[in-house]
């Protein structure tokens, strides 16, 4: 009894210990992992000499850097093409895998669980593995060099999307559905506005990592426009302006910021969103 | 189903149970029906094709022509670059991945405990994940540039003499790793959501047991999180082989800005030459689609082999996707 009261104050101690130290480590890697975003901020407002020099602060601070980066390069048509690929890729998505995965989760029948293993290997195939038939088809379709091989299969259905609305779909309780049917409510009715109301965080966390992975992706834009500057999206733009400005760090940082910016504020608007599909995508144990 | 339709003459609910089956079915089927052609023209096609060009020479110029397993013994016996290629990216799924993995499940670990500032730190730890990977590799290449780059000056400043980063053979991986850890944010999340589901209770019950942190982490922690460690693992294995983005960026640009379609990637010295990367080379820039077809044959073997092996070892996981589980 004794040892255990003189103990306790002691442990106590210890834990508070344990806990600043833990929180220690959280802010001095969490400080680390900031360290390099605002490194390319700071150089993107620096002069090409302060550039090459390391400095932290830039003096003067040099605005005109984006102004130039948009005179250099077609910025803005990047930034276009890529916003039509991945705004018409997230509508064709929307229309095409939020139907599948209704139909996969909230409708019974004995396919239910077979497609499920189809959307799983699906998603668990490399995109390159599939990468040259499907090429071949689109050149033959002469289809190649232009947006639609990049928008086109996200219209049939999109593995990841389906499973991450699946997985949401099978929470929401069959309640509210089951009151709208016998009020007479249609089947395709109760999916849309019922279901579809209560899906919305889903939906919209759906959404926003279709978009993202669109905006980010490289190796099928690469792919397919690489060979036709006009349709080039921001991230081959991108590769491209670091070589033809080779030792301007400070535009190549500029043109950087200008390529993530966007997706940081839609970030801040839809943080919910954003971390509930996160969850989602980890599968509820 | 028998009994059903045995009935369906006599009474009229009957008939109506049966209409409003069919209509069921045709709207299971119109639902369904954009996502079964995505399967068969954008998954099952190319899967059947790639068997079959893999065991062709085809240019896309002239009709693929069988040249039987000529291929696949060009990929074990003829192809020397192959090997670095299947050499750098084990080395991407033993060394970049479980990197990943560790230091997202440590990260998830440690926010869970916290007591303040989870919102702020979970925003930090996961803001890098939303940097395009192209944007965010640009970035990396300025701040590690051995020469200018701010990272070795810091590095100078304190007297340490800063690697060559990503434009040595022997530090280029290394310097991917970190870049593919600071953006690992999302794994960070699903980790932290996982860890935070955990019941308080059991730990409760684990403390009364006298169990030490490392136990409590094996007996409590990782079997109440281990249906979203393994689905987390399975897909960042998977992204491990298909490890191509960054590693094009670094190959591309890092030797003073070539031109993007100059040359063989893998810069330096075919160090950053990974599997998919060399897939791309074969198909897309020699247009040997056949042999690339062949490449892609295997790595589809793999990436089935790596995600059955992961996801059969754990059974219940299929149930927990099922949508049976908590």
């Amino acid at each position: 009894m004794t040892a255990v009261t003189v103990t306790a104050p002691r442990r106590r101690s210890r834990r508070l210990l344990a806990v600043v130290a833990e929180h220690a480590v959280l802010i001095a890697l969490g400080a680390m992992f900031l360290v390099p975003l605002v490194f390319v901020v700071a150089t993107a407002l620096m002069s090409d000499q302060q550039a090459l020099t390391g400095a932290l602060i830039p003096h003067p601070v040099r605005w005109r850097n984006f102004a130039d980066v948009f005179a250099q390069a077609p910025i803005l048509r990047y930034l276009l093409n890529t916003v039509l690929y991945a705004g018409l890729a997230t509508v064709g998505m929307l229309l095409s895998s939020y139907p599948a995965a209704y139909a996969m989760a909230r409708i019974r029948w004995r396919g239910s669980v077979p497609a499920l293993i189809v959307v799983l290997a699906m998603m668990m195939v490399p995109q390159q593995v599939l990468a040259v038939p499907l090429y071949v088809m689109w050149a033959k379709l002469h289809l190649v060099a232009t947006l639609v091989p990049l928008v086109a299969p996200f219209f049939f259905g999109n593995a990841f999307s389906v499973f991450l609305l699946r997985q949401f779909l099978l929470t929401i309780p069959d309640d509210y559905a089951d009151a709208a049917r016998v009020d007479g409510c249609g089947e395709f009715r109760v999916m849309v506005s019922i279901v579809g109301r209560m899906a919305k965080p889903a939906i919209a966390a759906a959404c926003l990592f279709n978009f993202l992975s669109c905006w980010n992706s490289l190796f099928n834009p690469l792919l397919y426009v690489g060979g036709n500057p006009t349709w080039w999206t921001i991230s081959i733009g991108l590769t491209q302006f670091k070589s033809l400005h080779a030792v301007n760090w400070n535009l190549t940082m500029a043109a950087t910021v200008v390529f993530t910016l966007p997706i940081i504020v839609l970030f801040f608007f839809a943080q919910r969103a954003f971390v509930e599909g996160a969850n989602l995508t980890g599968i509820k144990g | 189903m028998a009994p059903y339709r045995a009935r369906a003459g006599a009474g009229s609910r009957a008939t109506a149970r049966g209409a409003a089956s069919r209509r069921r079915r045709r709207l299971l089927a119109l639902l369904l029906a954009p996502w079964t052609i995505g399967v068969v023209v954008f998954f099952g096609y190319p899967l059947v094709s790639i068997i079959y060009l893999s065991f062709t020479h085809y240019d896309l110029l002239s009709a693929p022509r069988w040249i039987g397993a000529a291929n696949y013994a060009y990929m074990f016996r003829g192809d020397q670059q192959l090997g670095q290629a299947v050499r750098n990216t084990l080395w991407v799924l033993c060394i970049l991945v479980p990197c990943q993995v560790l230091f997202s499940f440590g990260i998830g670990l440690l926010l869970s405990r916290a007591r303040r500032g989870v919102g702020l730190l979970r925003t930090v730890f996961y803001l890098p994940s939303l940097t395009p990977l192209v944007a965010a590799a640009m970035g990396f290449l300025y701040v590690f540039n051995p020469g200018t780059g701010p990272l070795n000056r810091i590095l100078g400043a304190v007297g340490v003499d800063g690697p060559p980063w990503y434009t040595s053979p022997g530090w280029a991986k290394p310097s991917l790793t970190v870049l593919a850890v600071w953006g690992s944010g999302n794994l960070i999340v699903i980790f932290l959501a996982a860890l935070l589901q955990v019941p308080r209770d059991l730990y409760e019950a684990a403390d009364l047991d006298g169990a030490g942190p490392l136990a409590r982490l094996r007996h409590v922690t990782l079997p109440v999180i281990s249906p979203v460690v393994l689905f987390a693992i399975v897909t960042t294995v998977i992204d491990g082989l298909q490890y191509f983005d960054q590693a094009y960026v670094v190959s591309s640009l890092g030797n003073g800005g070539a031109k993007l379609d100059d040359g063989v990637l893998g810069y330096p010295e075919g160090s950053t030459l990974f599997y998919p990367l060399w897939l791309y080379q074969q198909g897309f820039r020699y247009f040997n689609m056949g042999y690339a077809s062949a490449l892609a044959v295997v790595m589809l073997l793999v990436a089935l082999g790596i995600s059955s092996a992961i996801l059969l070892r754990s059974r219940s996981f299929v149930h927990q996707t099922g949508g049976t589980g908590r």
